[in-house]
């Protein structure tokens, strides 16, 4: 510039990108890396669905991918989104922000979607040439069915009833589950080509399996023997149990005539399903009888909320002794002992009442099975399966309520898929391997500063005079946008969601965005292992992890 | 006070909100941040300690800018940590026009750098300039002043970790009270920094009625690129005050910074607010309201507040914080769901 020093330039300038050379990861003592979490409401869901995948398929508005995810692992989501009792949601993550996701009600919203819309599966495995038999058209056996086909077997299903459907029609009444839906999801594991022959009562499996060529069968014929108590009574006819009543209100032309007062004696879900179907069958008075507090009845407190709104009485705390020759019910009150346990305390009562229902749990009809060499009867009288699902015959398989579990439809649909994946790879010789689980994305992994408030959309409700008459579906539906809603509140646990807040905050650009559904890789060049992002992720899906010296 | 919140409004809750990019909104309505178009005005092979609050601050900053001006920047930098770390000769990690002079004088030189652009008949040309506390709130703060009263066509932003970190951590007049630095030791009757000292900036700069005061925090993007914007969009001078952790003065961990930010506004020690030719317009009210200690324990320079004694100090610090939430009217409803 200046004369006087024409070698020195007016300013130093520097090249753009020279600090580049400064490869600042060497200063590095913990890298981030990304990683899937697994969120606590798959972690929670009996049949195993990825929730929060079809969650974030839902909240992108394509309900279709979002309804197909949840196939994968259930073919049943119609049903499901009703019937289930939603564990996932007692796992959920956002209760510590506001209120858990309704994400039963997402998934029957879903189910409802691809009803309408004509929504199928696809075969698309090449057919395996075997051939499988499964006896019960329950939520297990058609589970089974369902993915034993999508696997590629030729699938019978054989059911001793004059319906499908098991326990979905004969367990849960239709004001919790509209037979229509139930129907539906059937028919479409039907028409992927699952053949059904009902009224067909197997007595002889190994003859039954020879005759038509089978090679491996899935058995889920569930518990419908109702366990009975011995009630001193002039008129044995004035007691009956609750499941054959559930059951004769699906088969028989005629309700059941249970009088105008009804006690039922139990304090399960099925106590509650025929007290609130008593109601709904014009009895003035339906009183739950049940020896123990309400707080320990086994029924899910929402039912039994349910049940209180229309009307049902509960008597807890009490047992039946007798029903004496005036036709009244001798009742005797009882006292939780220091252990919790309920004991009689001497004091008796009367109820006025036309007839007694007993709801006491149900025990399965092993009859058959026992002579199935190698087949074991645990205790309970279930049948003892190994962790493949596999009973001590080579080849019969077990599900549903008659094995040792949780006796829930959607723990039925679980073991019907654990079950055709053990029976798809035992029929190819090999054992199936679960693959392993990711680490559990629990609250203290996520940063939810990054989610703003969102309450939970509560589904309507059937308003309780119509609830009490009549078994129209008590809960309703979600339309699209509270769906599109609901979705969108998922905090997707442990898994990323690609909000860019790694790539944004990093001070040394070290985090690479690859485009939409890519996610985002590091630098490791630059990277000085700071740990921002990790703790800056809202979802919990990076973790820092030492350096090897 | 309600064009703070308005600016965005999304149908639905969603979530991630409030975080950088959200891939079911329109491009437009993301961060500069999330945008894989962005200028990453400092690259890496920057010098900055790990987890440095200002080379964060600064680039959320220029980014911004430089999507505003749509690429029409030039930038003024003054001495300090921001341009140590960034050009330590023969290396630069800038990637915008930039210019470094003296300690003193960036809003000085940047005057100049508007004027020329004036006379070369290149007014589209916007020009930034910045420095650390230091270099703006002591140093340069007579060339600031007069940058402000001439009404210069700059935006002044200071990234304030509220001491002189490049040199060793010595005290300005940003640091706050109680703050331990290399010369307000921890020690005596009034350990660390001393009460009633100090000065701040964003109230000064308001004083000079100039078009457009902000405050701003690396703990909050969306807030700090908006104010960017808007003060691109005006002419005269302007000043951005950001808020931005040092984990090494302030002895917190470096996977903090964005965590103690963030503390700092919730527990309203640092308010988060603008204001035009002098008038306070909008704040950002706290969503999760925290006590002084939560911002004060994770950081070792209040190490000594909670030690015997420290409660009298504290119960201080939460007066300031309490007197900012009223002056700004920070424990208010958010009138509108945000981004």
């Amino acid at each position: 510039m200046s004369k006087q020093h024409p070698d020195v330039p007016f300013a130093i300038t520097l090249d753009i990108g020279s600090s580049l050379a400064n490869r600042t990861g060497n200063w590095r003592t913990e890298r981030p890396v990304y990683l899937d979490r697994l969120p606590p409401c798959n972690n929670a869901c009996p049949a195993g669905e990825n929730i929060q995948a079809w969650l974030g398929q839902a909240e992108e508005g394509d309900y279709e991918a979002a309804w197909r995810e949840v196939m994968r692992n259930n073919p049943l989501p119609a049903i499901m989104g009703r019937a289930c009792y939603h564990p996932c949601e007692g796992a959920c993550n956002r209760s510590a922000l506001d209120e858990v996701i309704n994400i039963h009600a997402v998934e029957r919203f879903l189910g409802d979607q691809a009803i309408e819309k004509n929504w199928g599966p696809a075969v698309e495995a090449a057919p395996s040439g075997k051939k499988v038999l499964v006896i019960g058209a329950g939520p297990s056996g058609l589970s089974a069915a369902f993915h034993l086909r999508c696997q590629g077997h030729t699938v019978t299903i054989h059911e001793a009833g004059p319906v499908p459907g098991g326990m979905m029609r004969f367990g849960i009444p239709a004001y919790r589950l509209p037979r229509d839906i139930v129907q539906a999801e059937i028919d479409r594991i039907l028409a992927m080509g699952v053949a059904l022959e009902l009224n067909h009562t197997v007595e002889d499996i190994q003859t039954e399996m020879k005759n038509g060529g089978f090679d491996a069968c899935f058995l889920a014929i569930g518990a419908h023997l109702a366990k009975r108590v011995d009630i001193p009574t002039p008129d044995a006819g004035k007691i009956l149990d609750a499941i054959g009543l559930l059951r004769e209100m699906e088969t028989s032309d005629n309700p059941p005539l249970l009088g105008r007062r009804v006690v039922v004696y139990g304090g399960g879900n099925t106590a509650i399903d025929a007290a609130r179907t008593a109601k709904r069958l014009g009895a003035e008075q339906a009183i739950i009888v049940y020896r123990r507090t309400r707080e320990m009845m086994p029924a899910h407190d929402f039912e039994v909320d349910e049940a209180l709104a229309e009307g049902v009485i509960l008597n807890w705390l009490t047992t039946i002794k007798e029903i004496d020759d005036s036709g009244s019910f001798v009742v005797e009150k009882m006292v939780l002992n220091d252990e919790g346990w309920p004991e009689p305390t001497g004091e008796f009562d009367t109820i006025e009442a036309d007839s007694l229902v007993l709801a006491l749990g149900q025990n399965v009809d092993t009859g058959f099975i026992a002579k199935v060499p190698g087949v074991e009867i645990a205790k309970d009288g279930v049948i003892q399966v190994g962790p493949d699902m596999m009973t001590g015959f080579e080849g019969l398989f077990a599900g549903g309520d008659m094995v040792p579990s949780e006796r829930t439809v959607t723990v039925a649909v679980g073991h019907g898929k654990k079950a055709a994946r053990h029976i798809d790879a035992w029929l190819r010789g090999e054992r199936y391997e679960h693959p392993p689980r990711h680490e559990l994305a629990d609250t203290d992994k996520l940063n939810t500063w990054y989610y703003a408030d969102a309450p939970k959309t509560v589904q309507p409700e059937l308003d309780v005079i119509r609830r009490q008459t009549s078994f129209d579906e008590v809960h309703h539906g979600l339309d699209e946008t509270n769906a599109l809603y609901e979705a969108r509140r998922c905090l997707s646990c442990g898994n990323c969601f690609e909000c860019d807040n790694c790539y944004g905050v990093c001070p040394d650009n070290a985090v690479i965005k690859l485009g939409p559904g890519k996610r985002f890789e590091f630098n490791y060049d630059y990277c000085k292992g700071c740990g921002i992002c990790a703790a800056e992720c809202p979802c919990g899906a990076i973790e820092m992890i030492p350096e090897t010296v | 006070m309600s064009d703070m919140t308005a600016e965005q409004k999304v149908k639905f809750y969603q979530k991630g909100t409030f975080t950088a990019g959200n891939r079911l909104v329109d491009q437009a309505r993301r961060s500069v941040q999330a945008s894989m178009e962005r200028s990453n005005a400092i690259t890496s092979g920057h010098r900055a300690c790990q987890g440095c609050g200002e080379a964060l601050g600064a680039r959320y900053a220029l980014d911004a800018a430089m999507r505003a001006t749509e690429g029409q920047l030039i930038a003024v930098n003054a001495t300090g940590c921001l341009e140590v770390f960034t050009t330590p000769y023969p290396e630069t990690s800038w990637q915008v026009p930039w210019i470094h002079s003296l300690f003193g004088n960036a809003a000085a030189v940047a005057s100049g750098v508007a004027a020329a652009m004036r006379v070369k008949g290149r007014e589209q040309v916007r020009v930034v300039a910045q420095g650390g506390d230091g270099g703006t709130t002591d140093i340069g703060f007579g060339c600031l002043s007069g940058m402000f009263e001439r009404n210069d066509d700059v935006l002044y932003i200071c990234y304030d970790n509220e001491a002189y970190m490049n040199t060793g951590v010595q005290r300005s007049s940003a640091t706050p009270p109680t703050a331990r630095t290399a010369t307000t030791p921890a020690v005596g009757p009034e350990p660390g920094n001393v009460f009633g000292t100090g000065k701040n900036l964003p109230l000064i700069a308001m004083a000079h009625n100039i078009p457009y005061v902000a405050t701003a925090s690396v703990a909050n993007l969306h807030d700090l690129e908006r104010k960017v914007e808007k003060a691109v969009a005006i002419r005269g001078a302007r000043y951005i005050h950001i808020f931005v952790p040092c984990p090494l003065g302030w002895g917190s961990a470096s996977h903090d910074t964005i965590r103690i930010a963030r503390l700092a506004s919730e527990c309203g020690l640092f308010p988060l607010f603008e204001a035009e030719h002098g008038e306070v317009t909008g704040s950002i009210p706290i969503r999760r309201k925290v006590p002084v200690e939560e911002y004060l324990r994770p950081q070792k320079r209040f190490a000594h507040l909670f030690k015997d004694g420290g409660g009298e100090r504290i119960a201080r610090l939460q007066r300031m914080a309490d007197a900012n939430i009223k002056r700004f009217d920070l424990l208010r409803e958010a009138e509108e769901a945000p981004l």
